[in-house]
């Protein structure tokens, strides 16, 4: 059987290029489509580049707040998968997201979320391809800590401090 | 149906607070492709009518920020800004990196028009289709950081509060933004964008602050526009990866691969302003500036290069400063040119010219001449307000570039850009200066000599550049070479970024995206001649203050007939007569006469004919300065 996956993400080696939003959205819209990425990399300081992706937390908040059952886990990787069909755009999951991963759609309005390309992310690829490492595939059984997607600026805090020694103020 | 393109501008009237939509005809997309070509075609439209009348820094002035087909699309993200320039009076096509043009892409615009001025302070804030100009008070004033952090906090909580709870987390807006230089209206300001991106050549901070426009936010959640073959896109895509991801030095060390490997090697860096251009100080290589980088890689929208890294001083009494790599020119004129051989010290003045929102090619060249004028005995320290710019003394330059941002002083005349600095203290002290400035057509000259004729511009490249100095933008030979002028009219019309540019892959990924069926020799023989001979046109009518004489403004700057005084090619100087006889072939190439006006069959061929009333303009003034 399949492992179930987790893109780990390291901001320390992100250079904010957005190759993984690029070729997120290639990959899912045929398109380059910034906000239809299901990977974002923020950068509220300059230099402080942090991705932001869905962790495929194990009680999956988002699947259980959907009254309308159009998500659901993939067995085999471990991602939300969307019914686009049962999705209504209530925008009930985004509630229950607790890093606001989980978005509605900027055109069809509907649930959009990272599904792991399958098992072989092309946001990991084009990382790991550029030499920048800051995405890797790991076995979700590796990941040690209970996880949950974040919001990018508690991110961004900590990573700014790491850079600048965290004296400018930001953000507040 | 138009592929590539939105087929609209942002039309925005500072001073009536009016947003309309300025229509793009496929026509002039098919002639002029977006960015720097679409800046002269707009700009002498609009304006070629009274050109010589219409102040760079006055109501009059049209601002741009302009994207091109290529914008999302090909790896590495550029922003053309332009207008009439209060440097060389011309049309400077100047590019930054900056996200602002993907979002406008993404809010369906191919790019914004800023017309009149703003009575208080404001910045323009875009989203998707909601456009408002926006009280700036409370940021007009800050330094470039500051302006950052809180317009960034400002925005983003606003559209975070806004988004948040129905569509999920929104990725930030971008903006590009003035320091208090651009406020100042001093003319070597820069539009910046991040931390030490700037558009600066052109001097369009300027142009931003004289219409009270502090910064300029987009955001847009829409796709890049529809390409005609978006397959053969995505393969494209993927191969310019490809090709990118095997540079490995690039990545490495960027531009900034060390002064000292770059450019004082090949003897052609700016060595306190230009007297010599050859020094062998090892603690100018890259290894001294890489211990100070707390990034390696940084790297705007879909660039694999990251050809930038982040500097910044973790102790000392500099602490704080903070800049990228610095890049190569910046190495060079924060650094030798100032008699600077230290990399603390030159990261320290290139993150004030930064946070001050100084072009630090311009601001850079500026600091060497003043530094020269002063150990000539022709500036004295009464005159500089108690400051002694004496070489290698970057307290001392600090000092002159706030100065030179808040108009302090004789900072008030030197924010007036060299040249116009040098006519005026021509003026006050009755000594022609002009013979120590290093400028062509009022635009400093970048960090890339050609006396020694090792590094990659020949010797008459800024003599005859549409650019004046601008090292981007010189021709090469043969002329048709990757970053020769001709050439480099493709990256900055389709808006790319030029170190990312693969000559093969750019005209592939226009054709793919517009479907124009634009070939690599139609662009050199049609387009790239198109483009120049607008800017030459706008050039030969300058005004209101400045115009340039044909021929004798169309010439290196004196210093370059000098010979170099030291290193491997002590006593090389460039011959006059060889600069004649490569600016008349030039000319004659561009089908120019001889005094670099462009031909009648040429506003023909190229289809131009709407310049020649103008022209008619320029043709009379040559002549009457003759005849007297």
């Amino acid at each position: 059987m399949a492992q179930q996956i987790f893109i780990l993400r390291d901001p320390l080696r992100c250079s904010g290029c957005r190759l993984c939003e690029v070729a997120c959205s290639l990959h899912h819209e045929g398109t380059v489509w910034p906000e239809a990425s299901r990977i974002r990399v923020f950068e509220l300081y300059p230099g402080v580049d942090v991705p932001q992706t869905c962790a495929q937390c194990r009680d999956y908040p988002c699947i259980k707040a959907c009254g309308q059952a159009a998500l659901r886990v993939d067995e085999k990787t471990g991602a939300v998968i969307v019914d686009e069909a049962k999705c209504t755009g209530c925008g009930d999951c985004v509630r229950a997201c607790p890093g606001k991963v989980m978005r509605l759609h900027p055109k069809t309005g509907k649930a959009m979320v990272c599904d792991l390309c399958g098992g072989e992310p092309e946001c990991v690829k084009a990382c790991q391809d550029a030499g920048f490492h800051a995405l890797q595939v790991v076995p979700y059984e590796s990941v040690a800590l209970k996880i949950y997607s974040i919001f990018p600026e508690e991110v961004a805090r900590r990573l700014h401090e790491t850079l600048y020694g965290g004296e400018e103020v930001f953000l507040g | 149906m138009i592929y590539g393109y939105h087929g609209r501008l942002l039309d925005i009237d500072l001073s009536h607070e009016r947003i309309g939509e300025h229509p793009l005809e496929e026509e002039v997309l098919r002639d002029y492709i977006g960015g720097r070509g679409l800046a002269a075609y707009i700009l002498l439209r609009e304006l070629g009518h009274r050109w010589e009348n219409v102040d760079p820094l006055g109501e009059e002035n049209i601002l741009l920020f302009l994207t091109g087909p290529l914008t999302g699309y090909y790896p590495g993200v550029k922003l053309a800004v332009s207008g009439k320039s209060p440097q060389s009076n011309g049309i400077v096509g100047s590019v930054l990196s900056s996200e602002v043009a993907i979002e406008l892409k993404a809010a369906g615009y191919d790019g914004v028009l800023v017309r009149g001025k703003a009575r208080d302070p404001v910045y323009v804030y875009i989203e998707g289709e909601r456009v408002e100009i926006r009280d700036a008070s409370h940021l007009w004033g800050l330094n470039g950081r500051e302006t950052f952090s809180r317009l960034m906090k400002e925005v983003w909580n606003n559209l975070k509060s806004r988004n948040l709870a129905r569509q999920g987390l929104t990725k930030e807006p971008s903006f590009v933004y003035i320091g208090p230089a651009g406020e100042n209206k001093v003319r070597t300001a820069a539009v910046m964008a991040k931390l030490a991106h700037a558009a600066g050549y052109g001097g369009y901070g300027a142009v931003m602050g004289s219409k009270n426009l502090k910064a300029l936010v987009a955001k847009g959640f829409g796709p890049m526009p529809k390409p005609k073959h978006p397959e053969w896109v995505k393969l494209l895509i993927k191969e310019s990866w490809n090709r990118l991801n095997r540079r490995t030095t690039f990545k490495q060390w960027g531009t900034g691969s060390g002064g000292y490997q770059t450019a004082a090697l090949t003897s052609s860096e700016p060595v306190r302003n230009w007297q010599e251009e050859w020094h062998d100080n090892r603690a100018m290589g890259q290894q001294y500036f890489e211990a100070h980088w707390v990034k390696r890689f940084w790297a705007d929208y879909g660039c694999p290069s990251a050809c930038m890294k982040i500097s910044y001083l973790r102790s000392g009494a500099r602490k704080g400063a903070l800049t990228d790599t610095p890049d190569y020119e910046l190495q060079a004129y924060m650094g030798p040119n100032l008699g600077v051989f230290e990399p603390r010290s030159c990261i320290y003045l290139s993150s004030i010219a930064d946070d001050l929102g100084l072009c630090g090619i311009q601001t850079g060249n500026l600091l060497g001449f003043v530094a020269e004028l002063y150990e000539k005995g022709l500036l004295s320290e009464k005159d500089l307000s108690g400051v002694k710019p004496k070489w290698g003394d970057a307290e001392a330059f600090a000092r002159l570039m706030l100065m030179i941002a808040k108009r302090e002083g004789l900072g008030n005349i030197m924010a007036e850009g060299g040249f116009r600095f040098a006519l005026e203290l021509q003026k006050l002290k009755g000594v022609d200066v002009r013979k120590y400035l290093v400028h062509s057509k009022g635009i400093a000259i970048g960090a890339h000599g050609v006396r020694s004729g090792k590094d990659y511009l020949p010797e008459f490249s800024y003599a005859t550049s549409t650019q004046g100095g601008d090292h981007t933008s010189a021709p090469r030979k043969p002329y048709e070479a990757p970053w020769g002028e001709l050439w480099m009219t493709f990256p900055d019309s389709a808006v790319i970024c030029a170190f990312n540019a693969e000559t093969d892959l750019m005209f592939q990924f226009l054709e793919a995206i517009t479907g124009f069926g634009i070939t690599r020799e139609e662009w050199m023989n049609a387009h790239a001649k198109r483009i120049l001979s607008l800017q030459r046109v706008a050039l030969l009518l300058g005004g209101p203050d400045i115009y340039w004489r044909p021929l004798e403004d169309d010439d290196l700057p004196p210093r370059f007939y000098e010979p170099l005084p030291s290193g491997p090619f002590k006593g090389k100087a460039v011959e006059k007569e060889k600069i004649e006889k490569e600016r008349a072939e030039y000319f004659s190439f561009m089908g120019w006469d001889s005094l670099g006006i462009p031909k009648e069959e040429t506003l023909q061929s190229l289809n131009i004919e709407f310049v020649r009333p103008f022209l008619a303009r320029v043709k009379g003034r040559v002549n009457n300065t003759r005849e007297n």
